[in-house]
């Protein structure tokens, strides 16, 4: 057994969107450093509702209610300044949504210019050059760093993101669906690029595509109605699953 | 059978609107060429001569010009210290909650309110205050008819720069968010150069409302046909100078209200005109 420090651990977490209907229930469970963890199920399953509780974009919502304890490097988020928290925990989108009224170069330094963070002239090229060339986009785009991020592609714009994301050093990237509304070549980019990624940032991602789980995580979590149902390594999970539900899942039988 | 006169009847009635409206502009051209002939179009434009002295009537519509285009400018320069705070309120802050549905439509209440009230409280309220404060010496004039018209167009500019404002994607605030920005970040680097098209052209459209304003700017504008030095002098919009001289106005006078009224049909047209296109262009995707 490994005996790593999980960089980010559920404890009994539980969110809920009315006092009646929990989204999330009770969820327990360890992520280790430099992973990459897919959550599947079902929709409504409460897959990115976890997700976001991780960096706190619940608290723009009055109505939610997070219980339990996250913790980030052994700190508990939910007691935390979301502010901090947001700027360990980066988040990537569904929809790619570069900022539609900032150029590439200041969309990727769009974090430090949020948070009224003064970088000199060659702090933000290098920030610039760095994170474009970990997403794999400098080559495309360093001629016309200066348009608007909206005139990119789809593909090309999620990198973007995640090039914002990942600007600001983040501990752990949070990707919630981050493909789905990317074409198949485009997806295959960005699942390439998490793979190089996991290297400096863990990863965990939400998709109900199940190939891509098996593609590029290393552990896997399926959930099913707000439970998280099982835990473990992907390629476990997909050749035997423990849970009748899991398997119900993978092989297609409920969706 | 009955599909057919349905059409025919529709047709008919959705007719009689631009009839109606080319009417009015067919008879406001009528009337206003007398004034057109006799002083020039351009010579009326620019003439701030308002004289009627039998034998020697001299008609200029400038003064009139400048008392509307400065009332309307300070309104709506008044209004946003009071219309963005609540589009804000209605459209990003309490988005969706029943305080912001209150204030939203206690905002649009405004709207309702018959122009002769606000004139009466302009007259009865505001001008005593103005004086006593020493900011005008009489009370009335530009100031004093910008101030309420500014309180008048509050409800326009403010609904639609909500409704702008909460056309800006959740995802994009969020991606802010997630970045580490606080509220009113946000508002300055994501809501605000989103919605900043649409914004603008609430002003335009609020504008367009001012232009024409008539029973408020009549009763707090002061009635001199000179055109006003400081913000604090008396003056005349145009449909003041309608409104007050319409009943005693025969042949060129007349012919020059019409005129003065034309010009400013055209002028509320045209800002009508420009911010339907803008609106158009803002929309959010």
């Amino acid at each position: 057994m490994e005996t790593v420090t999980p960089i980010l651990q559920f404890n009994k977490t539980c969110v809920s969107y009315t006092k009646q209907t929990m989204a999330v229930k009770y969820v327990s469970a360890a992520i280790q450093p430099n992973t990459i963890t897919a959550i599947m199920g079902p929709s409504g399953c409460g897959k990115s509702t976890l997700l976001r509780a991780v960096n706190l974009m619940h608290s723009l919502y009055p109505n939610i209610r997070v219980d339990g304890e996250i913790l980030l490097n052994g700190e508990n988020i939910l007691s935390m300044d979301p502010i901090d928290v947001r700027r360990r925990a980066g988040m990537v989108f569904q929809r790619p949504a570069p900022f539609p009224t900032m150029s590439i170069r200041d969309n990727v330094l769009s974090g430090y210019a949020l948070n009224g963070i003064r970088l000199s002239k060659t702090e933000k090229d290098e920030t610039v050059e760095r994170c474009l060339k970990s997403v794999a986009l400098w080559d495309e785009v360093k001629d016309v760093l200066n348009k608007k991020g909206t005139f990119l592609s789809g593909g090309q714009q999620q990198r973007l993101c995640i090039a914002r994301a990942l600007a600001m050093k983040p501990d752990i990237l949070l990707m919630d669906e981050p493909t789905s509304a990317l074409d198949p070549i485009a997806t295959a980019h960005i699942e390439q690029l998490m793979q190089e990624l996991q290297k400096e940032v863990t990863i965990l991602i939400v998709t109900h595509n199940m190939g891509q789980a098996r593609r590029i995580a290393s552990k896997s979590m399926f959930m099913y109605l707000g439970e998280l149902v099982e835990y473990g390594d992907t390629e476990t999970m997909f050749t035997s699953p423990t849970d009748r539900r899991t398997k119900a899942y993978l092989t297609g039988k409920m969706g | 059978m009955n599909d057919k006169l349905y059409k025919i009847l529709l047709l008919a009635t959705a007719l009689a609107m631009p009839i109606v409206c080319g009417g009015v502009v067919y008879a406001l051209v009528t009337d206003a060429y007398e004034a057109f002939e006799h002083f020039g179009f351009f010579n009326f434009l620019t003439s701030s001569e308002w004289s009627y002295t039998e034998g020697a009537e001299q008609y200029g519509a400038l003064p009139f010009i400048t008392g509307t285009l400065t009332t309307t400018l300070l309104a709506l320069l008044f209004c946003i210290p009071f219309s963005l705070p609540v589009a804000l309120f209605v459209g990003e802050y309490f988005k969706d909650t029943k305080a912001a549905s209150v204030l939203g439509a206690a905002t649009d209440l405004l709207a309702g309110i018959p122009s002769i009230i606000y004139g009466l409280w302009g007259f009865y309220t505001l001008r005593p205050l103005l004086m006593a404060l020493n900011i005008s010496p009489q009370g009335s004039g530009i100031l004093t008819a910008s101030l309420v018209l500014a309180i008048m167009i509050v409800p326009y500019a403010a609904s639609l720069s909500a409704e702008f404002i909460k056309m800006v994607p959740s995802d994009l605030k969020e991606s802010a968010y997630s970045l580490g920005a606080t509220r009113a970040e946000v508002i300055r680097t994501v809501v605000f150069p989103v919605a900043g098209p649409g914004i603008f052209t609430s002003y335009i459209l609020a504008a367009g409302r001012a232009l024409g304003e008539t029973m408020t700017v009549t009763m707090l504008i002061g009635n001199t046909n000179t055109i006003p030095h400081t913000i604090t002098s008396t003056g005349n919009s145009m449909a003041s100078i309608i409104a007050n001289q319409f009943g005693e106005a025969d042949d060129l006078r007349l012919s020059s209200l019409i005129a003065i009224g034309l010009i400013l049909f055209l002028m509320t047209a045209c800002i009508n005109l420009i911010g339907k296109i803008m609106i158009k262009n803002a929309r959010i995707e």
